[in-house]
């Protein structure tokens, strides 16, 4: 016999935990996969504060976003199992989970189930980029928030989006020296407000630059940058050399989509969403009937988007269950107002192509 | 024995990392002292340990990358057991830890 929950949601940070909180309250049985010890996903290292609307908690620090919904989840235990140090290792055609759960092999069938498996960090070809001490953002800022640990004394950052401004502050309130931040576009990716702060400290953001290669004996011991022009190609003369023991790699990330890959979702690659990512419909349901996905896995965004994603892919397995709240209707169209403003401006742009391209209709 | 607060934030704007007990456990034989809370790779890097193990085929040096058991770069022996992805597996006391230098054996054979 299997177990059968109402609706499997597969991953526990912010759009797995809406999710799971949204299908719970209207009345299905939730199970929640966590492959870490702990709830909150990405959150818990996230120190600065949110941005966007009340509803997505602007203003208040990812850490304590992530002990908000884990209380909300605990007031309702009764309707949802939460497994941690559960790992989804399968999704097979015929419904079927698998789940390593804390070393032992379990199969569940859930009726519908929620992916949000979050994303990857990219990485970056240069010589010697496999040198201990080369790390990536998430790593550092894991490493730094969750540990108490820094990463080492002096940091190079290669990336100016929000994540290599956010992380190069993170950096500097740890006490951690960072030499440059290194960008490879002409222009910064990362909101102005965090590029100003970590300039006003004294840390060139060196647009138009690369890595060139790292260098050390066993860990970094320095980095080559170089100036590059519109053709990306190295500006002859224009290497130097970067005293640091650590590289941080902040240059995106990837959609985190083997299982949907797995379980046979139409996956379409689209670069401004971070890869390749499930086509889905406007209620987050891919092609594969009942299987709904939220957050990084439909496309590279932000933790604001992926709560709002949660709610209405858990809104609408639920509903697909006949687990309808009273006020379905008007909760929706909250949800996919949110978005629109969430991805509204200049800075949405690039997400509103790529979901343009994702979001194509398909037959049910 | 290794001194491990170099690396440990004590001062932080916004987080406190307090008084956590110490995690005693080895590595590669030599007495090292962890703290709660730790994983694997988090007390080592504290101690200033950078190279976690070496790749099974070019013998490069690997250390840890993404943190959450996505990569593999961080994996190592424990308690005799290898591939264990040190950077997301919890620190407990008396763990043995080695560097790992080739494929390792699957514990199920």
């Amino acid at each position: 016999m299997f177990y059968e929950p109402d609706i499997a949601v597969i991953g526990g940070g912010p759009a797995g935990l809406m999710a799971a909180l949204t299908a719970a309250e209207v009345g299905a049985k939730v199970l929640l996969l966590e492959r870490d010890g702990h709830l909150g996903g990405q959150l818990v290292k996230q120190t600065h504060k949110f941005f966007g609307s009340e509803k997505q908690h602007a203003s208040v620090r990812g850490i304590a976003i992530a002990k908000l919904l884990e209380n909300e989840l605990h007031d309702l235990q009764d309707r949802v199992s939460l497994w941690q140090d559960a790992t989804a290792i399968g999704l097979y055609e015929d419904g079927v989970l698998t789940v390593d759960h804390g070393g032992v092999y379990k199969k569940i069938r859930p009726k519908k189930i929620i992916a949000a498996t979050g994303a990857n960090e990219k990485y970056l070809l240069f010589p010697n980029n496999d040198l201990p001490g080369i790390y990536g953002a998430g790593a550092v800022q894991t490493m730094m928030n969750v540990h108490g640990v820094k990463p080492g004394h002096r940091v190079l950052m290669i990336g100016a989006g929000n994540i290599g401004l956010i992380v190069s502050y993170q950096l500097m309130q740890a006490g951690v020296e960072v030499a440059a931040i290194v960008e490879g576009l002409p222009t910064i990716g990362g909101y102005v407000v965090h590029a100003s702060k970590i300039r006003r400290a004294g840390v060139p953001i060196l647009t138009s630059h690369t890595i060139v290669r790292a260098d050390g004996e066993g860990a970094v011991e320095s980095a080559v940058i170089a100036e590059v022009d519109a053709a990306w190609n190295i500006v002859a003369g224009s290497e130097r050399t970067i005293p640091c023991d650590v590289i941080c790699i902040s240059v995106g990330l990837s959609p985190l989509a083997e299982l949907l890959w797995q379980a046979g979702c139409e996956m379409r690659y689209i670069r401004e969403l971070g890869g390749h990512v499930p086509v889905r419909n406007e209620s987050l349901e891919t092609t594969v009937s009942g299987l709904y996905i939220a957050g990084d896995v439909t496309g590279i965004e932000e933790a604001s988007a992926a709560m709002v994603e949660g709610h209405l892919a858990g809104l609408e397995a639920a509903a697909s269950l006949g687990f309808r709240s009273p006020d379905y209707d008007h909760e929706r169209k909250d949800c996919l107002e949110q978005l629109r403003q969430l991805r509204s401006g200049p800075q949405g742009e690039k997400i509103r192509v790529g979901l343009s391209r994702a979001e194509e209709q398909h037959a049910d | 024995m290794h001194e491990s607060t170099d690396l440990r934030i004590s001062d932080h704007p916004i987080l406190d990392f307090g008084n956590k007990e110490d995690i005693p456990f080895t590595f590669d034989g030599h007495a090292m002292m962890g703290k709660e809370g730790d994983t694997i790779a988090s007390a080592l890097h504290a101690a200033g340990v950078k190279i976690l193990g070496y790749h099974f085929k070019t013998k490069r040096p690997r250390g840890y990358y993404c943190a959450i058991g996505n990569c593999s770069s961080c994996l190592m022996i424990v308690n005799g057991r290898a591939n264990v992805r040190t950077c997301t597996e919890p620190l407990k006391a008396g763990m043995v830890v080695e560097t790992q230098r080739d494929r390792g054996t699957p514990d199920v054979l």
